[in-house]
């Protein structure tokens, strides 16, 4: 065997190992989507939507815990957009490379690497304990709102930065203010890209337990919110409940709570990609 | 009249940009009062060189050894989880893919990068497990191997999709000059592609290791509630993250000794990750090449 035919053979092997690797992650999300449909479908009906959870399995359901999370997704977005809209225009628009942006921009990309967990300690201490929120939906949502923020900013940030410089000019020439300018042009044309992105950070959020736990979002509830300054629980920590408890229908009950929440979060996914796909096709620079 | 309205506008779109800031001092304040509160009554050394972790019962042990032993069992598990098969993928999708095969693959891994935590816990308690028992049946319920399992599978898309962004950033110029010297493709991603994108491919490492050992739900479920110094992985050990979750599950008022604890515990866990996130930044930053 000669050095050429060695070489590709072991090319060939190689090929086959990048393969089977990328193959694995398809092989997982199959086998991951097998094991909660199986063991969640027959317990998934209507009575499991419309039920409190209860100590008898047959009885329990998932209401509070799916009012919960739709409650905590709509503050959150309420208060993450316009915040994080804010700070990617304020970056991209008015302060020009200044030490000032280079140290936000430094500290943004910190955060986004600072675990959940530790945004739930910090939601403890500031909204439920010092500002007296208690452990209601707004101390909730507005934990989530700073743990998603960092994600919301660099991605409307990207979207804000593919606006064409020539659009900006044109509204200028026009005589228009800074802000008229940003707020008709530069926002309207950014805004698709920054809605997918903080649809896909939303979607982040409604699969977050932990810093919900901590700030002490209840495992048991049977109401549904009225305010926001009620108590709550959301899916995944309804879900994290019933896989604690030993007896094993309330295994099946987690896996069809499963089936609810990633039905949730694959419909949000899809409106961020609808999004998305109109607007590549409607815009053309 | 507009002059003022942009001014006033432009304070406020500065002071949304300022909240970051704020968040990160708050984080830092926070953890810091009540860690301060904690050494005040636990000496560091104990802290530090202490075997046992018992806050909660007497007699109490604050040793936090076999907490960043069982956060580090599944870390390094994880590690030897995603890191060959990221880079692996990743190479496949830069280098080998068809566009059409990308267009599937891509979302993919983004769909697995978006399944929540608890449902990787899920997977790991009632697939993994069951079959690790199989193979080995003095395996615990709870156990490090089937938290690193799924825990490497969740910071899998991550690694593949940050290290193939550094891969294909490699200019297509360099490749070709080394298939111009009559290189296969093996030896131009391995000895070309990748050497050139080794800098965004550490960086992606140490930023998938960081997630790793902040990951929360998926390990409290799998590996269990019980701080081991083992390096066992067919026994539950406790991360550090899990014992902040067991905490604040249980009713410990403010405070007491066991509620200090989980700041001390956040404290040293927020030092970690902050460290690795500003080293993989350094290393993109120093380490990188530029191509004109």
């Amino acid at each position: 065997m000669d050095n050429v035919t060695a070489r590709k053979r072991i090319g060939k092997v190689f090929w086959a190992m990048c393969l089977a690797s990328t193959g694995i992650a398809l092989i997982v999300l199959a086998m991951l989507l097998y094991d909660s449909i199986t063991d969640g479908l027959p317990w998934l009906d209507l009575q499991f939507l419309s039920s409190f959870p209860s100590r008898i399995p047959a009885r329990a359901g998932i209401k509070s815990a799916l009012y919960g999370s739709i409650w905590m997704m709509a503050f959150t977005a309420l208060i993450s957009l316009p915040l994080g809209i804010g700070a990617a225009l304020y970056l991209e628009e008015y302060e020009k490379e200044s030490l000032l942006k280079r140290i936000i921009e430094t500290n943004i990309s910190n955060l986004a690497g600072v675990p959940s967990i530790v945004y739930g300690i910090l939601g403890l201490a500031l909204f439920v304990r010092t500002l007296r929120l208690e452990r209601s939906i707004l101390s909730g949502a507005l934990t989530m709102t700073l743990l998603i923020l960092p994600v919301i900013i660099i991605s409307s940030q990207e979207a804000i930065r593919a606006v064409p410089k020539s659009i900006r000019e044109a509204s200028y020439a026009l005589g228009a203010s800074k802000w008229e300018t940003t707020r008709h042009h530069v926002l309207t044309n950014a805004l698709p890209g920054i809605l997918t992105g903080s649809i896909l950070a939303l979607s982040r959020a409604l699969g977050e337990a932990a810093p919900l736990i901590m700030i002490g979002a209840l495992t048991f509830i049977a109401f549904t919110p009225q305010t926001p300054f009620d108590p709550f629980t959301v899916l995944p920590i309804q879900i994290f409940n019933w896989i604690s408890r030993p007896q094993e229908e309330f295994r099946f009950l987690a896996a069809a709570g499963i089936i609810v929440l990633l039905i949730f979060l694959l419909s949000m996914n899809a409106v961020a990609i609808i999004i998305r796909n109109r607007y590549e096709k409607y815009s053309r620079w | 009249m507009g002059r003022l309205k942009d001014a006033v506008i432009e304070k406020i779109l500065l002071a949304c940009a300022l909240i970051s800031i704020l968040t990160m001092i708050g984080i830092v304040a926070t953890l810091l009062f009540e860690t301060i509160n904690f050494f005040s009554e636990v000496s560091i050394a104990s802290f530090l060189f202490d075997t046992k972790w018992t806050p909660l019962f007497k007699p109490a042990h604050y040793g936090i050894l076999p907490l960043i032993n069982g956060t580090l069992i599944i870390t390094i598990g994880a590690a030897a989880v995603a890191l060959p098969l990221g880079i692996l993928t990743a190479i496949f999708l830069s280098e080998y893919a068809s566009p059409k095969f990308r267009q599937v693959a891509k979302p993919v891994l983004e769909i697995l990068a978006g399944v929540p935590t608890v449902v990787y816990g899920y997977f790991a308690l009632t697939f993994i497990t069951p079959l690790l028992r199989k193979a080995y049946p003095e395996t615990n319920i709870f156990n490090a191997a089937s938290a690193s399992i799924v825990v490497g599978i969740l910071i899998l898309p991550m690694v593949a999709s940050l290290s193939e962004d550094a891969i294909r950033a490699v200019p297509r110029s360099i490749r070709e000059g080394a298939y111009a010297l009559g290189a296969t493709p093996f030896e131009v991603s391995t000895k070309v592609a990748v050497p050139a994108a080794l800098s965004g491919i550490l960086a992606s490492f140490i930023l998938a290791l960081s997630r790793a050992i902040g990951e929360t739900m998926a390990v409290t479920i799998a590996a269990g509630m019980m701080p081991r110094l083992t390096l066992n992985p067919l026994e539950g050990v406790q991360t550090m993250t899990a014992y902040i979750v067991q905490v604040s599950l249980g009713d410990t008022p403010r405070g007491t000794i066991g509620y200090q604890s989980i700041f001390a515990v956040a404290m040293v866990l927020f030092i970690m990750t902050l460290g690795m996130n500003i080293a993989s930044q350094l290393i993109r930053q120093k380490y990188r090449e530029a191509y004109v």
